[in-house]
């Protein structure tokens, strides 16, 4: 079975800040990775690098078997196939929120108005937000911002989705109504590449969890044994501090 | 007198959801403000129209500027040259928005290959926005048509416009381009991200909010250009202030003036409140539920 994301050294710099500093990472089909992390280890810019929003400095990506850093491929079309949400959700203020998940998929997939919006609709109901389709982003809490955000990025049916922090900026009450949909996406397969500092919720969640560190993963494994026993000193102290600040 | 009031590229302002009343109708809280600002512009206006109805020249001024009757003499035919400032300043604006819009979009290309698109629209802003206008209408207005090539309109309005256009495609592409840049960078990154191409993304999610955020400031160089058609006046076309002109030679009196500025201001009022509406009715909009808009 081919994976459904692999990275092979991925370098990625800032001008003279090497960010990314050779990642490896394979992402089975059905996988769920969390990239844990201090802020400034490289997750954002890793999934950045896989949606194509920055240019990888050196390295390898392949999605599906495809090599989508190989000269002459159409971001355009790798980004249609991979979903990203980011922490600050970046709806369109100017559009309804069903506009906001339809306007891709009439755009970029040429649906129909017609199939986008029931596609959409669809979507929406499922996550609990068919009552906020006329309403404007501005109306609506952080948490439906953020449910609408990854409908958004679902209405274009990726076989990948990116969560870059999605839960970072949220007051503490709203971020479990987010994680509840990340949570069903998980059970229905699909495939997933996890930001986070939710602790107990990557282990709830993650097959795998990856600890970057200084823009290398440092160490990986499943839940409980990398966050229960961690091997590396500097992971152990990254998980003393979470502990210490009550997240976990 | 050639008109350059007022334009900036200055950022509006998403408006601030401090308060829903302007701010210049803003009285303060209850009766009590409202009754004080009702008697300190009375005495304000009253204090002024006493000193200038009792300054020593009045009269003289009174008659030269302010004669009823050169008033309403003057006024229909004046009214009828407006016509041709109106349809200057409604075909440039069409031509200067189209065209504004394409420069500042040029400009915020990024990356090396679009380095000549975005030097062309940064020397074109430079140099029209440096040159007076009244010289690039009369260089147009006169230079043109003396080449007398087949073909060329002689038009001294036609080339009235394509002076204007000129001139106010150099403003009015900085401020769309203002608007472009005050739009975060996130945005375009959520719309690439869903595989929207640079073109749909700048057509759908980037110029749509840019654009309204700069429709006072385009505005403001409408009422600009209103005022500037009667630079082409300078050419000989017969529009408001050229004929107020002609009357007021004819008769040693001023009134004439008044005439053509009160046609202005009768034009460019109503439009400033337009814009205050428009822009409500959009913060309206995205604050209100979506059902009730």
């Amino acid at each position: 079975m081919t994976s459904a994301l692999v990275l092979e050294g991925v370098r990625k710099s800032f001008a003279k800040n090497e960010v990314l500093r050779g990642i490896d990472l394979d992402v089975a089909e059905h996988e769920v990775v969390c990239l844990i992390g201090a802020s400034g280890s490289g997750k954002s810019t890793l999934l950045r690098c896989v949606n194509l929003i920055e240019p990888i400095g050196a390295g390898r990506i392949f999605v599906a078997g495809e090599e989508i850093t190989a000269r002459g491929v159409d971001a355009n079309r790798v980004r249609r196939g991979i979903g990203i949400v980011y922490q600050a959700y970046n709806l369109f203020p100017h559009m309804s929120v069903l506009r906001n998940v339809t306007l891709a998929p009439t755009r970029v997939l040429k649906l129909r108005r017609a199939d986008a919006q029931h596609r959409a609709l669809e979507l929406l109901e499922r996550f609990g937000l068919a009552d906020k389709a006329d309403d404007y982003p501005d109306r609506l809490s952080g948490g439906q911002q953020q449910r609408v955000a990854i409908v958004r990025a679902l209405a274009m049916r990726p076989e990948l989705m990116l969560f870059d922090e999605v839960t970072s900026a949220l007051d503490p009450e709203l971020v479990a109504e987010v994680l509840e949909v990340i949570r069903e996406l998980a059970a229905s397969g699909m495939t997933m590449l996890i930001a986070t500092h939710e602790m107990s919720f990557a282990r709830d969640i993650a097959d795998r969890i990856c600890f970057l560190d200084d823009g290398v993963i440092l160490e990986q494994g499943p839940p409980d044994e990398l966050l229960s026993r961690p091997r590396e000193p500097r992971t152990q102290q990254f998980l003393q501090r979470i502990i210490e600040a009550g997240r976990l | 007198m050639a008109g350059q009031g007022g334009r900036g590229t200055g950022l509006p302002l998403e408006p601030a959801p401090v308060s829903r009343r302007s701010r210049i109708l803003d009285l303060g809280d209850g009766r009590g403000g409202v009754s004080i600002a009702v008697v300190s512009t009375l005495l304000v206006f009253g204090a002024l129209v006493l000193l200038i109805t009792h300054a020593p020249g009045w009269p003289e001024v009174k008659k030269t500027f302010f004669d009823w009757g050169e008033f309403k003499d003057s006024f229909p035919e004046i009214a009828h040259a407006f016509k041709l400032n109106v349809k200057i300043f409604c075909i440039a604006e069409v031509f200067i928005l189209a065209i504004a819009l394409l420069l500042a979009v040029l400009r915020s290309l990024p990356g090396p290959v679009f380095f000549p698109l975005r030097l062309i629209a940064i020397v074109y802003a430079d140099f029209f926005r440096g040159v007076p206008t009244i010289l690039v209408i009369a260089v147009l207005g006169f230079g043109a048509p003396a080449l007398a090539l087949q073909g060329i309109p002689t038009s001294t309005t036609f080339w009235g416009i394509v002076a204007l256009v000129l001139v106010y495609t150099a403003y009015v592409s900085e401020v769309y381009r203002a608007g472009i840049d005050s739009v975060h960078p996130s945005q375009d990154a959520a719309a690439r991200s869903l595989g929207l191409t640079r073109f749909q993304g700048l057509r759908h999610v980037i110029l749509p909010q840019a654009v309204r955020r700069v429709i006072p400031p385009l505005l403001n160089d409408f009422i600009g250009l209103q005022k500037d058609t009667a630079l082409v006046g300078f050419l000989g076309a017969i529009e408001a202030f050229n004929q107020s002109q002609i009357d007021a030679a004819a008769t040693f009196n001023y009134t004439p003036y008044l005439a053509a500025a009160v046609l202005f201001v009768a034009i460019t009022i109503p439009l400033a409140r337009f814009t205050d509406w428009l822009i409500l009715r959009d913060r309206r909009r995205r604050q209100a539920s979506g059902v009730a808009a």
